[in-house]
């Protein structure tokens, strides 16, 4: 099969890294999305990305200490989400300014760790790996590690999901149903801190931040109901990082000699246009069915 | 501590700090803070990519940062700003990450350029430094009342004949050439809690907007000097005395907030609770 094989190019699918590039990307799109649907409605996305710049702190310090940086990474964004909600403030301008003071200390705190980190051990690549991260250097055998820990990020947002529909569309009802808003909020946060520890780790924070909020404010805009949104993301995620898995692949063989191309650019780059696309096609069919005066993104 | 490889650190310092300030006050004023920690970042890969091509880094800066201000820009104008601001940042992070996989650039420098290198500011840095700085300040004072008003009340801003929309997109170019001129001296993740941490601290303090502005410079200045002093005798990174004395000035600001408010409610009954912000 002619065309077969040159979409897939020799060994995709027997290659080991690429076989748990698959399966943890798969993993972490799927977990990201479904997170992802709440931070992008409760207008959150820069707490989301915050929790993957402030894990390098903690990744950073685990690595000084010589633990596994995931442990780093989940102590360091559980703590961060805890100092967030307390910081607490109300408005939305406000509560940005919270992540900004919490994101600000602890980029202080991975400057000096990975600082200590090159000294000490002289792997100058450490800051790169951290904050980089690559899906094809994983290590197999975290597979089950973050398996485990999308379940529990999953866990969390189910056992919250009617709560947390609630509060995030309309805090004040939600406190009149009875819903404690604030705890709601925290447990929100620890499943997003665990989600963003999770792919942080494992992709990279660039992609961390993309699958969170890509392919969520993508679904956002195809429905405005949350289960179908969830699903929906969790599906484009997947897929997008795929796709995005395989042309990195392919990449190594467009040039000959050099070395392929980096898996994130390929991956991000997915996510923006298929944003882009999707956005601006309801945008039209909106307008020509007659709805010019109503924005799709409000 | 003076010695003459240091007068440059100092006077580099000075320059961002009081830019920090400036621009920080109403990054905090505006809630902006997310598009004061995406812009440096965009401009990290417009590092990556000029050293890739070969030209100097501040034109790959200049050029990344108002791109990124205007992806932000672009995209804010059909989904909300949070959203718009996430998918602008990790694009042009991934384009970074492009340029680097095609570099042959030595992990040093990649950290000096996310964590600044004040001590490895030249002479002939200065003078690019302190011309975008003062275009940056000039920008501010021009800008000041509409920007002020749209900030503050952006419903009557509208009335008033200011445009928010425009003052958004003014705004961030701003930022984009507050970010150009402090990268090589402070770094892209660094500049963020510059610009965030004094003018928070000073917004805690005062109410009162020129107060505050003023404030928001002196405490960023302290910040900087303060830091540099220390990263001398320490031997560690500047980058770390800035994040932890930004959050620290946060820190003491809402402390004496809090304690001017408990002060102000026994001596009268109406509530301060606005100034928090």
């Amino acid at each position: 099969m002619p065309l077969l094989s040159s979409v897939f190019e020799p060994g995709f699918f027997s290659n080991g890294p690429t076989q748990s590039a698959l399966t943890i990307g798969g993993v972490v799109a799927v977990v990201s999305g479904v997170v992802g649907v709440f931070t992008v409605a409760r207008g959150q996305s820069f707490a989301g990305h915050s929790l993957s710049d402030i894990g390098t702190a903690g990744g950073s310090a685990a690595f000084l200490v010589g633990m596994a940086p995931l442990y780093g990474f989940i102590v360091m964004n559980v703590m961060a989400a805890g100092v967030m909600e307390l910081i607490g403030i109300r408005r939305p301008r406000g509560r940005d300014l919270a992540t900004g003071i919490v994101l600000g200390a602890a980029l202080g705190l991975a400057a000096l760790f990975l600082y200590l980190d090159t000294t000490t051990s002289s792997t100058t690549g450490a800051t790169v790996t951290v904050l980089f991260g690559s899906i094809f250097t994983l290590d197999p055998t975290t597979v089950p590690v973050v398996a485990v820990l999308g379940i529990v990020a999953l866990g969390c947002v189910l056992a919250l999901f009617r709560p947390l529909i609630l509060s995030s569309i309309s805090p004040d009802l939600a406190t009149v149903r009875g819903v404690s808003v604030r705890l709601v909020g925290v447990g929100y946060l620890i499943a997003l801190a665990l989600a963003v520890s999770l792919s942080s780790i494992t992709v990279g924070a660039i992609l961390s931040t993309a699958l969170l909020i890509g392919p969520a404010a993508t679904a956002l805009h195809l429905t405005n109901r949350t289960g179908p949104a969830i699903l929906m993301a969790a599906v484009i995620g997947a897929v997008e990082t795929w796709l995005g898995i395989l042309l990195a692949y392919d990449s190594y063989y467009w040039f000959a000699g050099s070395h392929g191309l980096p898996v994130s650019f390929f991956i991000v780059l997915i996510v923006f246009v298929v944003y882009l696309t999707v956005q601006t096609t309801v945008r039209l069919s909106q307008r020509t069915r007659g709805y010019a005066g109503r924005s799709s993104a409000t | 501590m003076f010695e003459s490889f240091m007068i440059d650190a100092w006077e580099a310092g000075t320059l961002v700090a009081v830019v920090a300030g400036v621009v920080g006050f109403f990054t905090v004023l505006r809630g902006s803070a997310f598009a004061a920690h995406a812009i440096p970042n965009s401009a990290f890969a417009g590092a990556a990519g000029a050293s890739l091509i070969g030209v100097n880094p501040i034109g790959g800066l200049a050029a990344f940062s108002l791109l990124g201000a205007m992806t932000i820009g672009a995209l804010s104008r059909r989904a909300r700003r949070d959203v718009a601001t996430a998918l602008a940042i990790v694009m042009l992070l991934a384009l970074g990450a492009l340029f680097l996989s095609l570099t042959t650039e030595y992990a040093p420098e990649i950290f000096s350029l996310l964590f600044g290198e004040v001590l490895g500011v030249s002479t002939s840095e200065l003078l690019p430094t302190a011309v975008i700085g003062a275009l940056c300040i000039l920008g501010v004072l021009l800008l000041y009342r509409p920007l002020m008003v749209s900030s503050v009340i952006p419903d009557v801003a509208e009335a008033q004949g200011v445009s928010n929309q425009q003052m958004e997109i003014a705004f961030l170019v701003v930022i984009a050439l507050a970010t150009t001129m402090a990268v090589p001296v402070v770094g892209a993740l660094l500049i963020f809690s510059l610009l965030i941490g004094p003018a928070a601290a000073a917004r805690s303090i005062t109410s009162r907007p020129s107060v505050a502005l003023v404030l928001s410079v002196v405490i960023a200045l302290l910040t900087v000097w303060l830091a540099i002093a220390l990263s001398y005798w320490t031997n560690l990174p500047i980058g770390f005395f800035v994040g932890s004395m930004g959050a620290f000035a946060y820190a003491a600001g809402r402390g004496w907030a809090a304690v001017a408010n408990r002060r102000l409610r026994q001596a009268s009954p109406t509530s301060r609770d606005a100034v928090l912000g």
